[in-house]
C-alpha cells in the first residue's frame, strides 16, 4: 500500500493526455506529484489512447508537417466549426502555443511520423503520432515514472472537497478502498462525461441505449459534476456531444477509430423506416462525417443503413466488419434487418429515377446530382443498380461531451462569482468547451489538452512552491 | 501446397493462425495507426482482402519488433484482442513448413529443434571421431601447428566434399523454399532498384527499428539491444563464411595449406566472426528470460533456441579448435567442430535459419510494391 498521507504539491486527477502533460510539467518544476487514474493500467490513457494526431500551427514545413499553417487560418478554421462559440483570447493563445510545444513533446518521448495515408488528409495541419495515441500515452507514462511522478491506477477520485474556492481534500477509492488525499494544488484533467450513460440519459432519454461510446468507459464526469455542484462556473451545452457515424456492430465502449464508416458519400442512407433523411453528398466526407452521428441519433431507434452497389465498394477505407451483401435490394434490406424491405426498394427506385447523369469524380465536388427528391443528393449521386448490393448498419458514436468548467488563460478554474478558484486548475476535455463550444476541428482536442496541461502544470508548480 | 490443419504452432493450427492474422489485419486496415513502424502496414494498406499467401508474405515481412503490440489500443485485454506480433509469428513459423522443400522433410519443423540439431551434430562428430580412430589411435596425440596437420586427422577431400555437399544441399533446399514462397504470393517482375532497396533493408535491419528507436523487448520502452545483437550474430556469421572462403582461396589458388598463422586472414576473420556470433547468440538467448511473453507466440521457443545453440556451438567449437590446435585435443576438437558445422548445414533448411531467406524475399517483394498507392485513400 502506498503511503498516501503526505500532502502533495500537486494532485492530478485523470490519466490521459491532459493529465500527463500537467503531471510531467509540474514534476519537471520540482514538485511532488500524485497522478490518479481510474482505469487499470491496461486501459490507462482515457480517450487520448484512441487519438492519432495533433493540430499544430507552423510557419514553415517541418519534418512532419507540410507547407505552413498560420495563426489566422487556424483561427478562421476554429471560428467556422464552432460558429463563433469560442473564446478568442484562449483560442489564440492555444493556437500560438501549439507551434512550439512539439519540442517539449518529443523531449518527453512522443514520436511523430511523416503522414502517409488515412481518409482525412491532414498532413498540412496535423502532426501524426507514431503508433497513435496509445504510443503517446505510453511515452508520457514512461517519462512521468522516470521523473518520479507517483502514479496510481485503478484509483477513482470520487469528489474534490471545496471550501471558499479552495480544494481542501480529495475523496478517492484506491483499488476500491476509500482514502483521503491532500494536495496544495489540484489539476482536474478527468475528461468529459460521455462514459456516463445515465447522465446522458437525462438529456437524451432511452436513446442513449443505442449510442456507442467511442472511447473510454472511465470518463464518467464524476469530478465535473462534483465541481459544478460546488460553485464552479460551467461552460458548454450539457446536452451536446460530438458524434460520428459508426458501424452499428461496434462494441458499446472503447471501439475507437477502427469502427467508423466512410461509405456515406458513395451511398444512400435510410433510416429504420426505409426513408432517406439527409443529403449524403453535401460535402467531402472529412468535412461532413461529424454531423452524421447527431443525424442518426435523431432518427427513430437511432439506427440507419448505408446502401451502395458494386461500383462503390473500393471507394472508401475498408471497414473492420464485413458489409451485408445481396443480389437484390430487397434481400439486402432483409439481411440488414429492416422491417419493411419493400419500402427500401421503393426508396432506392425513387432515388435511381432522380439521378441526373454527370461525370462522377470522387476527388472533387462533382456534378452528379439528383433532381426532384427530398432530401436531394447533391454530389456523387449515381444510380444504385449494379449488383451485388451492399449495406452497413450505422449508429451514432459519441466522441466527447461539450460540458465543462470555465477556466482563464492561466488554466485556473473559475467560480460562479467570477473569481478564480484558489488552488484548482483544469486541462483537457473537462475545459475544452471554453474554446470548442461546438463542432470539432480534427486534432484540436489533443492540442487543447497539451497546451492547457502544460499551463496547468506550470501554474500549479509556481503556486505550490510559494 | 495450401495451408493445412496438420501444420501446428504450439496449440494452434496453421488455419487458425491465418484466421487470427486475417482478422487482425482487417482491424489494422481500418485503423492504420501503426503505419510508421515497419513495412508490414504500408504493404497491408495495398490490400483489402488477405489471402493465405498475402498473410504469409506479411508475416515474413514482420520483424517481430513488437512496437505495434504495445502501441495498440486494441491489444488484450481489449475485447478485440489484437496481437499482431503473435499472430504473425505463428503464421510465419507455419509458412516455413508449408514452403519447405522437399515436402516430406517439412515435418522436421515439427520436431524438437534443439534435440534434432544436437543429435545431428553429435552423430556427425562421432562418425568423424570413429573414422579417425579406425585409421589410427595415434590421432589423439599432440599435433604441431604445421601445414597439413588438420588433413592428417580428416583428409582434405573428405572435409571439402562433406562441406560442399551439405552446404550445397542447404542452398538448393532454401532456394526451392523461397521459390515456393515467391510463386504463392504471385510472381512479379523485379527491378534492380528494388533489389538494392531490399538488400539495404536486410543489411541494416531497418524494420527492427520500430520507427527509429528500436524494438519493445520487455515493455513499452524502446531499445536497440535486439537489433544490435542480431547484427552481431548476422555479421559474425558472415565473417565466418568469409573466413571459410578465404581459407578455400588460400588452399586452392595460393597453395597455402591450413592451419594458418594467428594473424592470417582466415584466422582473423574466423575469430572475429566467432566472437560476434557468441555475443549475438548469447545475448539473444539471455533476452528470452526477460522478454514479455504477451506478444510472443507459444510453441516456438524450441525452434529459436535450436538455432541459437547451433550457431553458438559453431562459434564456440571453432574458437576451442583454435585454442587447442597445437595440443593433443586438436583431433577431437576438429571432429566436433566439423560435426557441428555440418549439422548446421544439414538442418539449415528445416530450422529457424530460413527466416532470413523468407524475410529477404518478402523485403524484395515489398521493395517492388513500394510504389503502389494505399487503397481507400482520397
Ligand atoms: C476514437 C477517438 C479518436 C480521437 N482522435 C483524436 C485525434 O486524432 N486528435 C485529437 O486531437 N483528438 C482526438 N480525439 C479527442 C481526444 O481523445 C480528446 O480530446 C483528448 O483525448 C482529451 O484528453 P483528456 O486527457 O482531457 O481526456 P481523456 O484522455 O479522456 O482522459 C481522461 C482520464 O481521466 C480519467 N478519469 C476520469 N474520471 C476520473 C476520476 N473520477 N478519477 C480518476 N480518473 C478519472 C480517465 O480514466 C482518463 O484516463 C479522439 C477521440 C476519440 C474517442
Ligand atoms: S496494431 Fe492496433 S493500433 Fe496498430 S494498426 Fe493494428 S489495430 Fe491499429
Ligand atoms: S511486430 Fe514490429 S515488425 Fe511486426 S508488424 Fe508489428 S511493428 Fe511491424
Amino acid at each position: 500500500m502506498k503511503d498516501l498521507s503526505q500532502t502533495w504539491d500537486v494532485l492530478v486527477v485523470g490519466g490521459g493526455n491532459a493529465a500527463l502533460c500537467a503531471a510531467i510539467t509540474a514534476r519537471e518544476a520540482g514538485c511532488s506529484v500524485l497522478l490518479l487514474e481510474h482505469a487499470p493500467k491496461a486501459f490507462r490513457g482515457g480517450n487520448s489512447r484512441h487519438t492519432r494526431n495533433f493540430r499544430s500551427m507552423h510557419e514553415q514545413p517541418t519534418d512532419v508537417l507540410t507547407e505552413s499553417y498560420l495563426e489566422e487560418e487556424y483561427w478562421d478554421d476554429l471560428k467556422r466549426v464552432t460558429g463563433g462559440n469560442t473564446d478568442e483570447q484562449l483560442a489564440r493563445m492555444t493556437i500560438r502555443a501549439s507551434a512550439g510545444v512539439t519540442g517539449w513533446m518529443r523531449q518527453s518521448g512522443v514520436r511523430f511520423q511523416p503522414s502517409l495515408t488515412g481518409t482525412l488528409s491532414l498532413s498540412r495541419t496535423n502532426a501524426f503520432f507514431l503508433g497513435g495515441g496509445k504510443a503517446l500515452v505510453n511515452a508520457y507514462y514512461l517519462t512521468a515514472e522516470r521523473l518520479g511522478v507517483t502514479i496510481l491506477y485503478d484509483t477513482e477520485v470520487l469528489a474534490l472537497k471545496m471550501e471558499d474556492g479552495f480544494v481542501r481534500s480529495a475523496d478517492i477509492a484506491y483499488r476500491g478502498y476509500p482514502e483521503t488525499v491532500r494536495a496544495k494544488m489540484v489539476v482536474a484533467a478527468s475528461g468529459g462525461f460521455q462514459g456516463n450513460l445515465d447522465w446522458m440519459r437525462e438529456y437524451w432519454g432511452d436513446a442513449v441505449d443505442n449510442f456507442v461510446i467511442r472511447g473510454t468507459p472511465y470518463a464518467k464526469g464524476k469530478i465535473l459534476k462534483s465541481l459544478l455542484g460546488q460553485g464552479v462556473a460551467q461552460v458548454g451545452d450539457p446536452t451536446q456531444f460530438h458524434a460520428v457515424a459508426l458501424d452499428a456492430r461496434a462494441p458499446q465502449f472503447d471501439g475507437g477509430i477502427a469502427t467508423r464508416l466512410d461509405s456515406v458519400p458513395f451511398s444512400i442512407v435510410v433510416n429504420r423506416d426505409g426513408d432517406r433523411f439527409y443529403d449524403e453528398g453535401e460535402d467531402f466526407w472529412p468535412k461532413r462525417y461529424a454531423i452524421w452521428g447527431r443525424l442518426i441519433a435523431q432518427q427513430p431507434d437511432q439506427i440507419a443503413y448505408s446502401i451502395f452497389d458494386q461500383k462503390c465498394v473500393e471507394m472508401f477505407m475498408p471497414s473492420i466488419y464485413p458489409a451485408k451483401k445481396a443480389n437484390t435490394i430487397r434481400e439486402l434490406a432483409v439481411q440488414l434487418g429492416i422491417a419493411d424491405p419493400a419500402k427500401v426498394e421503393a426508396t432506392v427506385a425513387q432515388y435511381n429515377a432522380a439521378v441526373r447523369a454527370g461525370s462522377f469524380n470522387p476527388g472533387k465536388l462533382d456534378d452528379c446530382v439528383t433532381e426532384g427528391i427530398m432530401p436531394p443528393k447533391t454530389h456523387w449521386a449515381r444510380p444504385i443498380d449494379v449488383g451485388p448490393f451492399y449495406g452497413y448498419p450505422l449508429r451514432p458514436g459519441i466522441t466527447f461531451t461539450y460540458l465543462g468548467v470555465r477556466v482563464n488563460e492561466r488554466a485556473q478554474v473559475m467560480m460562479d462569482d467570477g473569481r478564480p478558484a484558489g488552488n484548482l486548475f483544469a486541462s483537457g476535455e473537462i475545459m475544452a468547451g471554453n474554446i470548442l463550444g461546438r463542432g470539432y476541428l480534427a486534432g484540436f482536442g489533443m492540442t487543447i489538452g497539451t497546451i492547457f496541461g502544460r499551463i496547468a502544470g506550470q501554474e500549479a508548480a509556481k503556486n505550490a512552491r510559494n | 501446397m495450401p495451408a493445412t490443419e496438420t501444420i501446428t504452432i504450439g496449440a494452434v493450427t496453421q488455419i487458425e493462425a491465418l484466421a487470427d492474422a486475417r482478422h487482425f489485419m482487417e482491424i489494422c486496415n481500418g485503423c492504420r495507426y501503426c503505419e510508421g513502424f515497419c513495412a508490414v502496414f504500408p504493404a497491408m494498406e495495398l490490400r483489402r482482402e488477405f489471402a493465405d499467401a498475402d498473410l504469409n508474405y506479411l508475416a515474413n515481412l514482420c520483424h517481430n519488433c513488437q512496437g505495434c503490440f504495445y502501441a495498440c489500443q486494441y491489444a488484450p485485454p481489449h475485447p478485440f484482442g489484437v496481437n499482431v506480433p503473435q499472430a504473425m509469428a505463428q503464421v510465419r513459423a507455419a509458412s516455413y513448413e508449408q514452403y519447405a522443400w522437399p515436402r516430406p522433410l517439412a515435418r522436421l519443423f515439427q520436431g524438437n529443434g534443439v534435440v534434432v540439431s544436437l543429435a545431428t551434430a553429435g552423430g556427425l562428430a562421432l562418425v568423424l571421431l570413429l573414422s579417425m580412430l579406425f585409421r589410427s589411435t595415434q590421432m589423439l596425440t599432440a599435433w604441431p601447428v604445421e601445414p597439413g596437420a588438420f588433413y592428417v586427422v580428416i583428409p582434405f577431400p573428405v572435409m571439402m566434399w562433406m562441406g560442399l555437399l551439405t552446404f550445397g544441399y542447404a542452398l538448393v533446399a532454401m532456394f526451392m523454399g523461397a521459390r515456393n514462397f515467391w510463386r504463392d504470393a504471385g510472381t512479379t517482375g523485379v527491378a534492380t532498384r528494388a533489389i538494392g532497396e531490399a538488400v539495404w533493408d536486410i543489411l541494416t535491419l531497418k524494420n527492427l527499428g520500430g520507427g527509429g528507436d528500436g524494438c519493445n523487448d520487455r515493455d513499452e520502452s524502446f531499445s536497440m539491444t535486439r537489433r544490435y545483437l542480431h547484427h552481431f550474430m548476422f555479421y559474425g556469421f558472415m565473417l565466418c563464411l568469409a573466413a571459410t572462403t578465404a581459407g578455400t582461396v588460400f588452399h586452392h589458388f595460393l597453395g597455402w595449406v591450413a592451419p594458418y598463422s594467428l594473424l592470417s586472414l582466415p584466422v582473423v576473420l574466423g575469430t572475429l566472426g566467432g566472437v560476434g556470433l557468441l555475443i549475438g547468440t548469447g545475448g539473444l538467448f539471455a533476452m528470452k528470460f526477460t522478454d514479455d511473453p504477451a506478444p510472443k507466440a507459444r510453441g516456438l521457443l524450441g525452434m529459436d533456441v535450436a538455432m541459437l545453440v547451433l550457431l553458438a556451438l559453431s562459434a564456440l567449437t571453432g574458437l576451442v579448435l583454435l585454442a587447442l590446435r597445437s595440443t593433443g585435443g586438436m583431433g577431437i576438437a576438429l571432429a566436433v567442430h566439423l560435426g557441428v558445422i555440418l549439422a548446421l548445414f544439414v538442418v539449415l533448411p528445416y530450422s529457424k535459419m530460413v527466416h532470413g531467406v523468407y524475410r529477404g524475399a518478402a523485403l524484395l517483394r515489398y521493395a517492388v510494391e513500394r510504389t503502389g498507392k494505399p487503397l481507400g485513400t482520397e
